[in-house]
């Protein structure tokens, strides 16, 4: 391969492997603020994962994965929410608890498929709807359009659905109450916002929004179901993103995309050597295993920087977070 | 036909448990009426207003507004129905302008957020008569501008009705004169208003009729202009008691504790203390004046030896402290007991035993690893048979005892190491009378034993009467001391705003340093 080649395929997986970080990212963001911790991302994935591709699948059905993933994420946040907000569960317990749960649906759903030799596998049209599509004219940059601007359409919605939740946050009143309910639920609720019920919405909607990342991830593998699950830690790297991206759905791009480099070098780094031995030799040399740590060495690191410059009113998150809220508590 | 009520409760009872918070009460306020609702702490007056403005249901008993029967079943109906309530412990998003703490209760307004709702809240402020920075961010905010805020909002969403939850606790004397002027208008304008207080100076200032609660019942609902505060006391306490607080005069040591050019940042960096000077002498209690946030718990925690100093001395009886751990500073005879607006948050463990809190002063004394719980509860036992802590038995939790048996404890626990110097930040905070009156008989009492104490307080008038001098601190710099017998409530007020200085008042003679100061020569020449 030639070099340009090299750098414009380095850029390409960049996108295309990492997406489903952001759609857990922004999900968990979501989830967080309304002030609740959901560290059930990774079993949440799964769950959008397995459905999401056996129902899309067996519909033949790009759409109908992406609803069913979404349905299956918003039912597993509805178990959360459930938990949590009626029944007052601690929250870190219950996020633990369906991660565990979620992965176990999932092997359960999936060896259960391929032992009666049931297991869907993807038929070409939808292979093609997975496809990349070129965005005209910035495509055809030079090194990055390739690289940034030909993806599937999940990679699109992806976006898509980071920046209408950055806005949907900042500037509609629904976001401004949901914001108000992370920050202090007892003064939402005196001025008559539904807690309860805004709490109920966003949690189902972040989590189905992550149950979609989990279909993207069970699509790139091709639907290849081995004894490792798809998702394969990416829940957990969501939930340091949201950190990172001090709970802005927007700089979960950007944040994606900085793990995201880590992440790709780790699958790209012998070809990046090969292709430029004089000043990227090394990476050859760098064990694969530190690639795997980068991720969440950046999250120390930044937890440490977030820390230290947080300033009231600059960080993102919200106050309440992780905390119950019942209204006759004395 | 009879008088039409603007809100009227019948018969309302409400229980938490085996508690009865509320038994029977009957309350009624007209339109154009300040009405008093009085009573001690843990009288059930905060339950009975909650249940007006939809955090709590009645058990039984019925509300009527307007003359017609209703239920409110949430904040939303509490809204809906014109009530407003300004609670005690403010419910404002911090980090929220205080445009969009108001914005987000708005019904009638469209999904999208625009830049022209600032201006929006700023006329509804102005039609209210109130002047606000819509910008503004409530972590930028002093507490009255937030209980400002706190009104605007409740009048924007159209309230008729206002609540108001001990508003005056955190307020200065001008700004309360200022909330009282508001109120008064707003009764003008036809608003009925239930302000909750236990302080009857207040109730005699402003309200129109006063309600009295005791202990969860209905006792009554007086004329304010026939009734007087002896009055009021009975009804409220159940039982004559004498309003005087002792003061008795104690042969004054040399000072025990001297403090020179201190210097101490808060949390945020920013100076909290600024080059204060002061000492205590045995046998004199000094109280500490200061709006909200003035510094007080930077020099507490200092003292105390939980806060790095930046720059100054504090000496002990002629030795420094400055930079001496906590417990080597405890060993010296200082004790401190703080009691943060939550009561339980510093000193005290709530979930463990009233033993187990005792221990955990002195559980370095026990030998060896294991714990002597046989003299905790032996120390337990005293605290509450000396201090008459009323608790089912020395093993309760210390969360399930009532604030006032709470801070008994905590004083009793920092009493019973028999220190000489005892810091004191608002050890009556949220007591009712009795308490308040048990817990200035106990430090009284460690005066005449010759003990230095710093009593940070908040009531002005408590503090006129209990301390020798007040010293008055604003942003962290000391406004001038006063003896307490000879100031006024009005001097302490201008000096707690910083509009009146008197710390160069007597120039010849440097500011809070002793005569008989027990600095060293060699000290003095360090410094």
């Amino acid at each position: 391969m030639d070099k340009v080649g090299v750098i414009t395929s380095f850029i390409h997986n960049i996108v295309l492997l990492n997406i489903p970080l952001l759609y857990g990212t922004v999900g968990e963001i979501v989830v967080e603020k309304s002030g609740s911790l959901n560290l059930g991302v990774e079993g949440t994935m799964a769950v959008g994962a397995i459905f999401g591709y056996i129902c899309g699948c067996f519909a033949d059905s790009m759409v109908v994965g992406i609803l069913t993933a979404f349905i299956a994420g918003a039912l597993f946040g509805l178990l959360f929410a459930a938990l949590t907000v009626s029944l007052q569960a601690n929250q870190n317990i219950t996020g633990l608890t369906l991660t565990t749960f979620g992965l176990g649906i999932y092997f359960f759903v999936g060896n259960g498929l391929r032992a009666s030799g049931n297991w869907p596998t993807i038929s070409e049209s939808l292979k093609d709807g997975f496809s990349d599509i070129s965005i005209p004219l910035l495509s055809d940059i030079p090194i990055i359009g390739n690289g940034l601007f030909s993806h599937n359409v999940l990679v699109y919605l992806g976006i898509a659905i980071a920046i209408f939740m950055w806005w949907y946050l900042k500037h509609t009143k629904f976001g401004l109450r949901l914001r108000a309910i992370g920050e202090n639920p007892a003064a939402a609720d005196s001025v008559g916002i539904n807690v309860k019920r805004s709490k109920y919405l966003h949690i189902c909607l972040g989590c189905g929004i992550m149950g979609i990342g989990g279909y993207y991830m069970g699509l790139n593998m091709s639907g290849s179901f081995n004894a490792s699950c798809w998702i394969n830690g990416y829940g957990w790297i969501a939930v340091a993103l949201v950190i990172f991206a001090n709970w802005s759905p927007s700089v979960a791009i950007i944040g994606t995309f900085v793990f995201g480099f880590f992440n790709t070098l780790r699958v790209a780094g012998g070809s990046l050597a090969l292709a430029f031995p004089d000043f990227l030799g090394w990476l050859a040399d760098v064990p694969t295993q530190l690639y795997q740590a980068l991720p969440f060495i950046i999250t120390a690191i930044v937890l440490v920087v977030t820390s230290i410059k947080n300033k009231r009113g600059r960080s993102g998150l919200p106050a309440a977070l992780g905390l119950n809220y019942f209204r006759e508590e004395r | 036909m009879a008088e039409q009520y603007a809100i009227e409760m019948r018969n309302i009872t409400k229980t938490f448990g085996s508690v009865v918070a509320n038994s029977g009460i009957n309350l009624a306020v007209k339109q154009g009426e300040i009405l008093a609702l009085l009573g001690e702490n843990g009288s059930g007056k905060t339950t009975l207003m909650n249940m007006l403005s939809g955090i709590y249901k009645p058990d039984s008993g019925s509300i009527f507004i307007d003359g017609k029967e209703v239920s409110i079943d949430s904040p939303e109906d509490s809204k809906k129905y014109g009530i407003g309530m300004v609670h005690q412990h403010f419910k404002l998003v911090e980090v929220f302008s205080a445009a969009d703490n108001i914005w987000m209760g708005q019904d009638k307004t469209g999904p999208i957020l625009k830049k022209n709702r600032f201006k929006y809240v700023e006329d509804i402020a102005h039609k209210f008569g109130f002047d606000i920075d819509p910008k503004k961010k409530v972590y930028n905010m002093a507490v009255s501008e937030k209980q400002t805020l706190e009104i605007i909002k409740v009048l924007s969403y159209g309230a008729k009705t206002i609540i108001l939850d001990e508003p005056t606790a955190v307020l200065t004397v001008q700004e309360i004169e200022k909330l009282f002027g508001v109120l008064r208008r707003m009764k003008e304008e036809g608003h009925a208003i239930i302000i909750i207080t236990h302080k009857l100076n207040e109730v005699m200032e402003i309200s129109d009729r006063v309600a009295i609660l005791r202990k969860g019942e209905y006792i009554t609902t007086v004329n304010t202009a026939e009734t007087n505060e002896q009055e009021l006391t009975e009804w409220m306490v159940g039982r004559k008691i004498d309003l005087n607080i002792d003061r008795p005069i104690v042969e004054k040591t040399r000072p025990l504790l001297e403090v020179r050019d201190l210097v101490i940042r808060n949390d945020e960096g920013s100076v909290a203390i600024d080059n204060v000077n002061f000492y205590i002498r045995g046998g004199e209690i000094l109280g500490v004046a200061g709006i909200a946030g003035c510094g007080q718990k930077e020099l507490c925690e200092a003292i105390a030896g939980l806060r790095p100093i930046e720059k100054g001395q504090m000496i002990h009886k002629g030795d420094n402290i400055v930079g001496l751990s906590p417990k080597a500073i405890l060993e010296k005879g200082i004790s401190m007991s703080f009691i943060p607006e939550d009561r339980l948050g510093m000193g005290l463990a709530p979930s463990m035993s009233i033993t187990e809190n005792m221990l955990l002063k002195n559980y370095r004394d026990g030998r060896g690893p294991l714990v002597d719980r046989k003299r905790g509860r032996a120390d337990a036992e005293q605290v509450i048979k000396e201090l008459e802590v009323v608790t089912p038995s020395s093993e309760t939790p210390v969360r399930r005892l009532s604030g006032g048996n709470v801070q008994k404890v905590l004083l009793g626990r920092e009493i019973k190491a028999g220190p000489n110097v005892i810091v004191t930040a608002y050890p009556v905070r949220g007591l009712d009378i009795n308490s308040s009156y048990a817990i200035y008989n106990i430090l009284n009492k460690q005066k005449l034993d010759g003990v230095g104490i710093l009593f940070v307080g908040e009531d002005l008038d408590v503090m006129m009467a209990l301390c020798d001098k007040i010293m008055v601190l604003c942003h962290g710099k000391v406004m001038g001391v006063v003896h307490a017998h000879k100031t006024t409530k009005e001097e302490l007020g201008l000096m707690m705003t910083g509009v009146l200085d008197l710390s160069e008042k007597h120039e010849d003679k440097p500011a809070g340093i002793a005569k008989d100061s027990l600095f060293e020569s060699n000290n003095r020449e360090e410094a």
